[in-house]
């Protein structure tokens, strides 16, 4: 699925820009050809920005479409019952409309926040704890974010999941079993499996422009 | 300020993923408040979950999930209280850690451990527990060892132990492997914020005695 995606680039890109002027006839064209799984991070941050900027209810809807299914099955594998997992996932839906204002995409792709939106949600959800987070950096969202820096912070995530696929089968499952939350944290620190080297040196990239934006 | 001892990757990624006891995140979040290096390297941890995520299996959505959550935002969705406003930082103190101490410095409730050393225990979830500790320069913490981790991050001061330095900024990750009798440097009184997973083990018999009272 993933080279598929990639292979069709242009096509990908070409789905993006009808959301230019989205109607519904654009998007039974782009769910008629099949593209809804295929495109890629920085055309979903595209239309992040577009619900930012104008409450775009077509390009809100693409997103749900996409990544909804995904948070629910993420919640699922993380011990959520089939009920309570439709509900944070729309909740975590809903709270990407809501606090589009804080997407970043020079600081983080789209499946990487809603991520993190959806791991708070588990963990206020399943474990009712509290997860301190750090202090706001001084630098919020940046109304008009360099187009270069953004688009290569969301193809890192594309990257990252194409080196994550390229994993033998043992050691991908314990990442994800990391993520999912079936590994407590001494069960991560002493798993000596992790291939953590693997996957760092794909992202150093990504963590060298993180570091260049906050120094 | 230049912090030597950071945060290791498993417990990066144990944070990242939303593993830990709250009061080893309350550590952690205290740590990356300080410390960019940190937080650029949590930001790729998080884009691992989000690849992960990118990848997970799909669960389908009940018919009209779509309409029933942009009918929630329509309506202002009553389900999401609203953020608590959040603190900023207070001298030595990050603003995480200004959230459990409820204030500055001088809001800190010390209770005297002996020897001038204090300590204030923070409210946290109780599968670890997270506490300030006052060590007056040039004192030392009793000599003790580990049931599981004990993370201790430097705030003011600095202290040696067996192993290094670790001065403001710096987290010492500790674990059954490690004795040891942390002691401040002179100059000035050292504080830390330490959080354990299980009691310490006091290798001196009035120090274990002292233990149940003091819950360290």
């Amino acid at each position: 699925m993933l080279d598929a995606g990639y292979a069709k680039k242009s096509d990908a890109t070409h789905a993006a820009q009808l959301y230019v002027a989205p109607d519904s006839d654009a998007m039974h064209r782009r769910e008629g050809s099949g593209l809804t799984t295929e495109t890629k991070q920085d055309d979903w941050a595209a239309l992040v920005l577009r619900v930012r900027d104008h409450k775009d209810r077509a390009a809100f809807e693409a997103l749900f479409r996409h990544f909804a299914p995904r948070i629910k099955g993420f919640l699922m594998k993380s011990g959520a019952s089939a009920g309570l997992a439709e509900e944070c996932a729309q909740d975590v839906m809903a709270t990407l409309w809501q606090k589009a204002h804080l997407f970043d995409p020079a600081r983080a792709s789209v499946a990487t926040w809603v991520f993190t939106i959806a791991r708070n949600k588990r963990i206020d959800a399943l474990r009712k704890a509290r997860r301190p987070e750090p202090e706001d950096l001084p630098w919020g969202a940046e109304a008009e974010p360099d187009q270069q820096e953004a688009l290569e912070m969301q193809q890192d995530t594309d990257r990252l999941g194409e080196a994550l696929a390229l994993l033998p089968e043992k050691q991908r499952a314990l990442i994800e079993k990391a993520y999912f939350g079936d590994l407590s944290h001494s069960e991560i620190a002493a798993e000596t499996g992790l291939p953590l080297g693997t996957i760092k040196s794909r992202i150093r990239l990504a963590l060298e422009r993180l570091r260049h934006k906050m120094t | 300020m230049t912090i030597r001892h950071h945060i290791s990757d498993s417990l990066l990624m144990a944070y990242s993923a939303g593993q830990l006891p709250e009061a080893f995140s309350l550590v952690l979040a205290t740590h990356l408040s300080l410390c960019d290096d940190c937080r650029a390297r949590l930001g790729s941890f998080e884009a691992v979950g989000g690849a992960v995520m990118e990848d997970c299996a799909e669960a389908s959505m009940t018919d009209g999930s779509f309409d029933q959550t942009m009918a929630r935002i329509l309506q202002g969705a009553p389900r999401f209280a609203p953020e608590p406003a959040r603190s900023t930082r207070q001298g030595i103190l990050p603003a995480p850690l200004v959230d459990y101490i409820g204030g500055d410095l001088s809001a800190v409730k010390w209770r005297p451990l002996g020897m001038g050393v204090k300590q204030a225990i923070l409210p946290t979830e109780k599968s670890a527990s997270a506490r300030l500790l006052f060590i007056p320069a040039g004192a030392n913490v009793p000599d003790h060892g580990h049931r599981g981790t004990e993370l201790t991050l430097v705030l003011q001061g600095a202290f040696r132990d067996e192993t290094d330095r670790f001065g403001v900024g710096d987290l010492e990750i500790a674990n059954e492997d490690l004795n040891h009798q942390p002691v401040a440097e002179m100059g000035a009184d050292c504080i830390c914020l330490a959080a354990t997973d299980a009691p310490l083990r006091f290798n001196r018999l009035l120090a274990r005695i002292a233990q149940p009272f003091f819950r360290i």
